[in-house]
């Protein structure tokens, strides 16, 4: 065959042109191939690798937890699991009857409901179900039903419930802190998600990461100063007072001495932080914090330290208060009762209106001012937590001499409980204020001198006598224990003037008195059984509390443990502040 | 010239062989990873609800309310409380030992310690 004759077609002449043209339209065809797959490769790339990706790659998201709230001895005040809401498309939802019955069965919801909720059609977007735990999501996920979804959520828990619902406060549906600690550390406490982009599988399997995860940012835990022990303490003597007495509202505040740490902090009413249906203004309010009042006779201290630092007035000073009447001016102040001379301890153990303005008139004006302003009243304190009032103390020019004696025995002028229960360190202490904090402190706190440690010692004797068998607290009495502290008993302000029938009964002190260690402070708003003075309210709050918390707290007693002397009812001292 | 050509070629299959294999087995031990995350999560969350739980469980009002209704348990009277230093070791009697009838009546002296020291509280 190699050698047979060459074939005619092959030795046919054919013109050059014809070979040639062929060539170039292969080479044309060639050029398209190269030009689209340059166009593909470069131009269009983006699109493409786009479009290739969406089929496999998709973006996850890595949710972060919420910073858990602990208090100072680690158990949990709030913390965070997730949940899953379920939502529909309205329009897309295609069930039959048996399968909305049983999906209804799953949300636990009456049929009735669901069909309205999926009747509204015009709606893109309808929440069958917020917040349900995983495991009854998992079985709505198993109807597969078509426009139903989930989505992925997380919900806070407050073991504690209602005992320490207004120092926590709480989150909203998303999260975000609302009132609280949780508002005011929204910024640590919030964690911030994470992404990793991945491969999937046909069958939705991860396969392999893409590009680099990255990793989710967690919430920081916070630790609180909070004891929870002794919070409860608080919650339920306050309640117990409160519901006794049938007041209004009541509040309490608890302060480590050496570290101005808040221990405890309870309001009533109160609200459950776990349902938060139906909450009232009332039930949200934290009195403690953001509520200011005139505090009457609590108030007498800080007059009475003043003079007696200025060297104005010493221990010994006495004091004519007879016949219980005294003008200043065109006013006229009174006791509740007639009690001669006093000197300056009995004028705090008595709890003296004219002993005191007679001390305050010695003052300056601008020194009182100075001596409230530097005590940290009118000016809001500094403490992370929402809402905080400063309370108001007017300027030291506008005062009239009769404003300035009925300040100097707390009228005319308006503090919160906890302004009260920290200007109280300064006799708890040597005569210097410290900085208060709801956060777990490290060490003992630094002070800024008001008085002198001298000054503040002779005070806490005075305050002393007061909380004592003869004084105007001896409710406040605690077995084993040496307590000091003040009442206070405020008229409450209606319109333009006082009420004759609307108290406010409080108590502030501190104990051991031999080295302090807690102070407390008590307000109840408008007790209504009858009984309405500071110490026959709010002492017995303070001395079961105060007792308690010492004992938990392993503080030794520095008093002979004798049942405690009360007086009997003609002998028991008021006030009328 | 054509034996090193099929040495390549078989070089350049078992090459290609072995990324399969090795491809397929990362995808395995990637899928090991992620079980083992998911379980990790899921632990985590667990141990999320066990803490909320054993909080619940061990809220103050019902441990009072268990004490007192169930055990008929109360706190002691103040006066029966002894206080030790841990400095000292031995309870140093102080202002509080004539106090209590109800104490001695036990057998229990009613004693207390010295106030200079944070000491723990025993109830006898």
């Amino acid at each position: 065959m190699m050698n047979s004759a060459p074939s005619p077609v092959l030795q046919l002449r054919l013109p050059l042109w014809r070979s040639r043209m062929m060539l170039a339209f292969v080479f044309a065809g060639f050029m398209t191939l190269v030009g689209r797959a340059v166009f593909l490769q470069a131009w269009d790339t983006d699109f493409l690798q786009q479009k290739g990706k969406s089929r496999t790659v998709r973006d996850i998201e890595i949710p972060a937890y919420r910073g858990k709230i602990t208090d100072r001895n680690g158990e949990i005040l709030a913390s965070s699991t997730p949940v899953r809401s379920i939502w529909a498309i309205p329009d897309d939802v295609k069930a039959s009857r048996d399968q909305l019955r049983d999906l209804a069965r799953a949300l636990d919801l009456p049929v009735d409901e669901l069909d309205k909720k999926l009747g509204d059609t015009d709606r893109e977007f309808v929440y069958l179900k917020r917040q349900l735990p995983p495991e009854e999501a998992e079985k709505v996920a198993e109807l597969n039903l078509p426009g139903v979804f989930q989505q992925r959520e997380f919900r806070r828990y407050y073991p504690a419930g209602e005992v320490a619902a207004h120092v926590l406060g709480f989150t909203g549906m998303d999260e975000n802190g609302q009132e609280g600690i949780e508002l005011a550390y929204q910024q640590s406490l919030a964690g911030k998600n994470g992404s990793r982009r991945v491969v999937k599988d046909r069958r939705g399997n991860i396969v392999e990461d893409v590009a680099g995860v990255q990793a989710p940012r967690e919430g920081k835990d916070l630790a609180l100063s909070i004891d929870s022990k002794i919070q409860y303490l608080a919650y339920s003597q306050l309640k117990q007072a409160v519901e006794l007495h049938k007041a209004k509202a009541g509040g309490i505040v608890i302060l480590d001495v050496k570290t101005g740490e808040v221990l405890a902090l309870a309001n009533l009413p109160t609200f459950n932080p776990n349902n938060r249906n139906n909450l009232t203004g009332q039930q949200l309010r934290n009195r403690v914090l953001t509520d200011s009042f005139e505090p009457g006779s609590v108030m007498k201290p800080f007059t009475i330290s003043l003079a007696l630092d200025e060297g104005k007035i010493t221990a010994d000073s006495t004091f004519q208060t007879a016949p219980g009447r005294y003008k200043i001016g065109t006013a006229t102040i009174s006791d509740s009762h007639a009690m001669g001379i006093l000197n300056v301890s009995q004028i705090i153990e008595k709890s003296s209106n004219i002993g005191t303005a007679q001390i305050a008139l010695k003052l300056q004006r601008e020194d009182m001012w100075n001596m409230f302003n530097r005590s940290g009243f009118g000016t809001a304190p500094q403490v992370q937590f929402p809402g905080a009032v400063g309370g108001r103390v007017r300027p030291a020019k506008s005062w009239r001499p009769i404003e300035q004696a009925t300040m100097g025995y707390g009228y005319g002028l308006s503090v919160s409980l906890l302004q009260l229960a920290r200007g109280y360190t300064i006799f708890a202490r040597d005569g210097d204020i410290i900085p208060v904090t709801f956060q777990k402190a490290e060490g003992p706190a630094v002070g800024t001198q008001i008085i002198a440690p001298q000054v503040a010692h002779m005070m806490r004797g005075m305050l002393e006598l007061a909380a004592g068998p003869h004084g105007t607290a001896p409710r406040a009495q605690v077995m084993g224990y040496r307590v000091a502290g003040k009442t206070g008993t405020a008229h409450k302000q209606e319109g333009n003037g006082y009420s004759h029938d609307k108290y406010r009964a409080s108590f502030v002190g501190f104990a051991p008195v031999s080295n302090p260690r807690l102070v407390v402070a008590v307000m109840i708003d408008e007790p209504s059984d009858g009984r309405y003075y500071g110490g026959d309210v709010s002492g017995p709050v303070f001395s079961s509390v105060m007792g308690a918390a010492l004992r938990a707290l392993g503080v030794a007693p520095d008093a002979p443990m004798k049942p405690i002397v009360l007086p009997s009812a003609a002998e028991q001292v008021r006030e009328n502040t | 010239m054509t034996r090193l050509n099929f040495v390549l070629l078989a070089a350049v299959l078992l090459c290609a062989l072995a990324t399969v294999t090795s491809t397929h087995r990362a995808r395995l031990l990637f899928a090991d990873l992620e079980n083992e995350q998911s379980r990790q999560k899921q632990i985590e969350v667990e141990w999320r609800q066990l803490q909320l739980e054993q909080s619940t469980w061990a809220k103050h009002a019902l441990v009072e309310g268990i004490a007192e209704r169930q055990l008929g348990m109360h706190a002691p009277d103040p006066r029966r409380l002894v206080f030790v230093s841990p400095v000292t070791s031995a309870p140093v009697a102080a202002a509080g030992a004539p106090a209590s009838a109800s104490a001695s009546a036990n057998g229990a002296p009613a004693v207390s310690g010295p106030a200079s020291s944070g000491a723990p509280a025993v109830a006898q």
